[in-house]
């Protein structure tokens, strides 16, 4: 069975269709990634994947779950992370405890049992720790664990980004633009990453990228959108390839 | 009935000086996204230099009322040039902190010079202005404050719709850096808004000083609170909005303090604005703003 | 054998108790065997009611970012419901050692009772329609205190808002005892709060609150504040975090009014308007809204120095030297050409270290 499979999902503001009928169908341990020019309604399908925006039609499930209707606390605790395009740290939070927020569902213990560090505070407070900066390890961030979020270099906030994602245990992680505003060795870099994360966690990844070298180099699989409609989807190869999407996407650029 | 029509009359008279402090609250805010805490100790200034006009030098009102418009104008405008502009990129909580200080600041000022106890202020209208209507007795007082402030709003609404100036301020509030490269000169239209904002509070000054004939260095104060209630209650940052709910405020403070309790008046106006908030979250008039994910 | 080691807000939280335990033990010592003059000694409880009710108020507008102009009111409810408790049960619950933490504990319930209600219309606000209304609701709650009338005799209670239904109540002139006379406030609370005591209260509230900033909770609400859109995103029920916040600001803060009330041979609601949240807000501000230790120390600092300007000849310029100096401090800080030129300085320094670290 798909982890994700939206059916004719469509979004509407006002009288403009910014996503329509789109079918997305996405396998376990997937690399999947969406492309599009700019406008073309990627972040949108991210927003309503998430329940910032909800679909004006069509139906979402995670692993046979209907997400429609849901807010983006409880889509987030039935396994979708996110990062995002314009970088959404907790600036004034240092690394740690950014990826030990994303840990916050997982871990139990009273408000009264936090007022005085007693009970499972302690048990439970060493071992997300300890999660928490074997995640950072991951990510090459655990030398930076005291450092506050917003004072890390770009590149670094994206990473950081993810690992907070990773933390909430995510069935899908959901990467907006990863590798946005990235020289090519950090962009490299971060594919790597991405990859071992899918590898080592089993994770399934949808990535909406510009950067078509990231796209061709580690996406398995692609949707193209273009002015909110399905262009093309398939293997990578193929769909990179078809004529539809070089006139529109990337004949652009080149 | 004819008692209700006075209380209501009334009501509509310190709703219109509460418009004139709001318009200053709500202008700015528009423009410089700040709350002016120090704009209902710019009316007591106001009401001050009316004062020592009329009492201590013994000039007619025509000399003391543009007194006191011009020195709130000057007094406005010299506190944004000197604590506010500086802090542009400052955080609006800095921007708070530092209006509550020039609050305090002139509220000390006041009382080093007048002292603590509240003066008479001599009424700037004469007593063969009142009118009768029927059974009802208008006070001059309420006649001329009805009229200023509708003339004011008329003549405020006309310059911001009509003129370069007034589209000006409109387009530095929707978007200060595309007005900027526009070319509108953002800090000449930032101190014209404080100049203008300031007068309406000088006209207030001398309103609310003849109404409730006293004044002392905490006078700005509450009807400065009242009025920024009005201004949010309105939708800040919206001129209509602060036109309505000035008004609105004004009647329903007076209605209650007639019908209900003096006491609880200021809580009543209070609940009424948290009412209306929970209803419209950005007050009657005012945009809501999306925030883009 | 287990390696002791202490993770970075611990060792921090450490230091404040420490010199929380500093301060409690040379101020009392000097009060004890010094000289102290009547005005040091009549400063000491009201300074710590400020520190509580300020470092309260941090866990809502630093930790939580929300801008509440209403600290006042959740202290008025505390000291209101503290004083009546203790002036009721003066003969019941004789010693005052069982008596005012009983006394302490209600008044902050209850004012956390109210944190609550009046937080689920609040915190569905932003910014500053949250601060407009906080100040609203500070403002009916003195207006509503000022009018309590609250008096016993033989055949009960009797309690009323507005004078007119007491002016209209049959008493029983013999046996009539009028705890809350209005806008005479209440008198005769018993004088409990000692400086001793303050600053245990003081302790434990810190103690609370800085743990709950490093715990799971505490976190929810500065991701909340740092980010709302994407702490969502990792799971966090945003308006919970931030109603734990404002509840427990609203306990600490009517703890505050309680200690007050406790200090005072008569208590007016009239005391609590806006101008005193917004003093405790000043406090915080700049007190740099992140630390607890940072908040306190500004407080001890803003409200000690210009009291202690009484003294001299300049007592009549003291607030306007307060007003000077607190707008003189926000353009120091926060001007953006005083920013430009301390990072110019920074960049020089930060050169000069670099070409003597690469010789």
């Amino acid at each position: 069975m798909a982890i994700l499979e939206t059916n004719d999902l469509s979004i509407q503001f006002g009288g403009l269709k910014a996503v329509s009928h789109l079918d997305l169908k996405i396998e376990k341990g997937e690399l999947y990634g969406l492309i599009g020019p700019n406008g073309a309604g990627k972040t949108t399908v991210f927003n309503m994947l998430t329940g910032v925006y909800q679909p004006t039609g069509g139906t979402i499930y995670l692993d046979g779950v209907c997400l429609n209707g849901k807010n983006p606390v409880e889509i987030n605790k039935l396994g979708i992370a996110r990062t995002f395009q314009n970088i959404r740290l907790f600036g004034k939070m240092s690394v740690l405890d950014n990826v030990r927020v994303g840990f916050g569902n997982s871990i139990k213990y009273s408000l009264l049992e936090s007022f005085f560090h007693v009970g499972r505070y302690r048990k439970n407070e060493k071992v997300v720790t300890e999660k928490a900066i074997e995640l950072l390890k991951v990510f090459d961030l655990d030398g930076e664990k005291d450092t506050l979020a917003s004072n890390l270099p770009y590149g670094k906030q994206r990473k950081l980004e993810i690992a907070r994602a990773m933390a909430t245990n995510p069935k899908l992680l959901l990467l907006d633009e990863p590798a946005a505003g990235m020289n090519p060795n950090e962009t490299a870099e971060l594919m790597n990453t991405i990859r071992f994360v899918r590898d080592n966690f089993d994770m399934t990844i949808l990535l909406i990228e510009h950067d078509m070298k990231l796209v061709g180099g580690i996406c398995e699989k692609l949707t193209v959108l273009n002015f909110g409609t399905e262009l093309a989807k398939g293997n990578t190869a193929e769909v990179l390839h078809d004529p539809r999407v070089i006139t529109a996407y990337i004949g652009e650029d080149e | 009935m004819s008692s209700f029509f006075s209380y209501l009359i009334a009501g509509i008279s310190l709703g219109g000086i509460y418009a004139l402090i709001a318009l200053g609250y709500t202008m700015v805010y528009g423009i410089a996204k700040m709350l002016n805490f120090a704009h209902g100790d710019v009316i007591m200034i106001g009401g001050y230099v009316a004062f020592t006009a009329i009492s201590t030098m013994q000039q007619p009102v025509w000399i003391a009322v543009p007194c006191a418009i011009i020195a709130c104008i000057l007094l406005g405008v010299v506190i944004e040039k000197v604590a506010y502009k500086p802090l542009r990129s400052a955080t609006p909580l800095a921007v708070l902190i530092t209006a509550i200080g020039v609050s305090y600041l002139l509220q000390n000022v006041a009382l080093l010079i007048f002292g603590s106890q509240a003066r008479n202020f001599t009424s700037v209208v004469p007593d063969d202005f009142s009118v009768s209507l029927g059974s009802i007795n208008i006070s001059g007082e309420t006649v001329v404050t009805i009229l200023a402030s509708v003339a004011i709003m008329v003549a405020l609404t006309l310059f911001v719709n009509h003129t370069k100036s007034g589209k000006a301020m409109q387009a530095v509030s929707e978007d200060r850096g595309a007005a900027q490269l526009m070319g509108i000169n953002v800090n000449r239209t930032i101190s014209l808004t404080f100049a203008i904002g300031s007068a309406l509070a000088g006209v207030a000054s001398v309103l609310l000083c003849s109404t409730y004939p006293q004044i002392s260095p905490y006078t700005g104060a509450m009807p400065g609170i009242k009025a920024f209630t009005a201004a949010v209650f309105g939708g800040i940052g919206s001129i209509p909005g602060a036109m309505i709910g000035g008004v609105v405020l004004g009647v329903i403070e007076n209605l209650s303090k007639a019908y209900i309790s003096s006491e609880l008046s200021d809580a009543i106006v209070f609940a009424v604005l948290i009412i209306v908030l929970l209803v419209k979250p950005t007050g009657l008039l005012g945009k809501k703003i999306n925030e883009k994910v | 054998m287990k390696k002791f080691t202490l993770s970075k807000p611990a060792k921090d939280r450490y230091i404040t108790y420490g010199m929380l335990a500093v301060i409690a033990l040379v101020v009392q010592l000097y009060i004890t065997y010094g000289d102290a003059s009547r005005s040091f000694k009549g400063l000491l409880v009201p300074t710590c009611v400020y520190i509580l009710a300020a470092i309260a108020l941090n866990l809502v507008v630093g930790i939580s970012g929300e801008l509440s102009l209403g600290q006042a009111g959740f202290m008025c409810i505390g000291a209101y419901v503290g004083s009546t408790f203790s002036v009721m049960t003066e003969e019941l619950i004789a010693s005052s050692a069982l008596r005012f933490p009983l006394a302490l504990l209600l008044g902050g319930m209850v004012a956390a009772v109210f944190g609550f209600l009046i937080g689920i219309p609040v915190l569905r606000l932003r910014g500053d329609y949250l601060a407009i209304v906080t100040l609203a609701f500070g403002e009916i709650i003195k207006s509503v205190f000022n009018n309590i009338y609250l008096s016993t005799d033989k055949n009960g209670l009797f309690f009323s808002i507005g004078v007119e239904s007491k002016a209209n109540h049959e008493f029983d002139a013999a046996t009539q005892v009028d705890y809350i006379k209005g806008a005479m406030g209440i008198s005769g609370t018993p004088r409990d709060s000692t400086f001793l005591i303050c600053m245990v209260v003081i302790f434990i509230a810190m103690f609370v609150m800085l743990n709950f900033i490093d715990s799971k909770q505490g976190r929810a609400v500065m991701a909340s504040r740092d980010n709302r859109i994407a702490a969502e995103a990792m799971g966090v029920n945003v308006t919970r975090a931030k109603m734990t916040a404002f509840v427990m600001s609203a306990f600490f803060a009517g703890v505050a009014g309680v200690l007050y009330s406790h200090n005072l041979n008569t208590l007016q609601a009239s005391t609590f308007n806006y101008n005193l949240s917004i003093q405790i807000l000043v406090f915080v501000v700049l007190g740099g809204m992140t630390k607890m230790r940072s908040v306190m120390i500004a407080t001890i600092i803003l409200y000690v120095l210009p009291e202690a300007l009484r003294g001299f000849n300049l007592s009549n310029y003291r607030m306007l030297i307060y007003a000077i100096a607190l707008i003189a401090m926000m353009l120091i800080n926060n001007s953006a050409a005083i920013k430009r030129v301390r990072e110019f300085l920074r960049a020089k320094f930060a050169r000069n270290k670099n070409v003597g670290g690469e010789v």
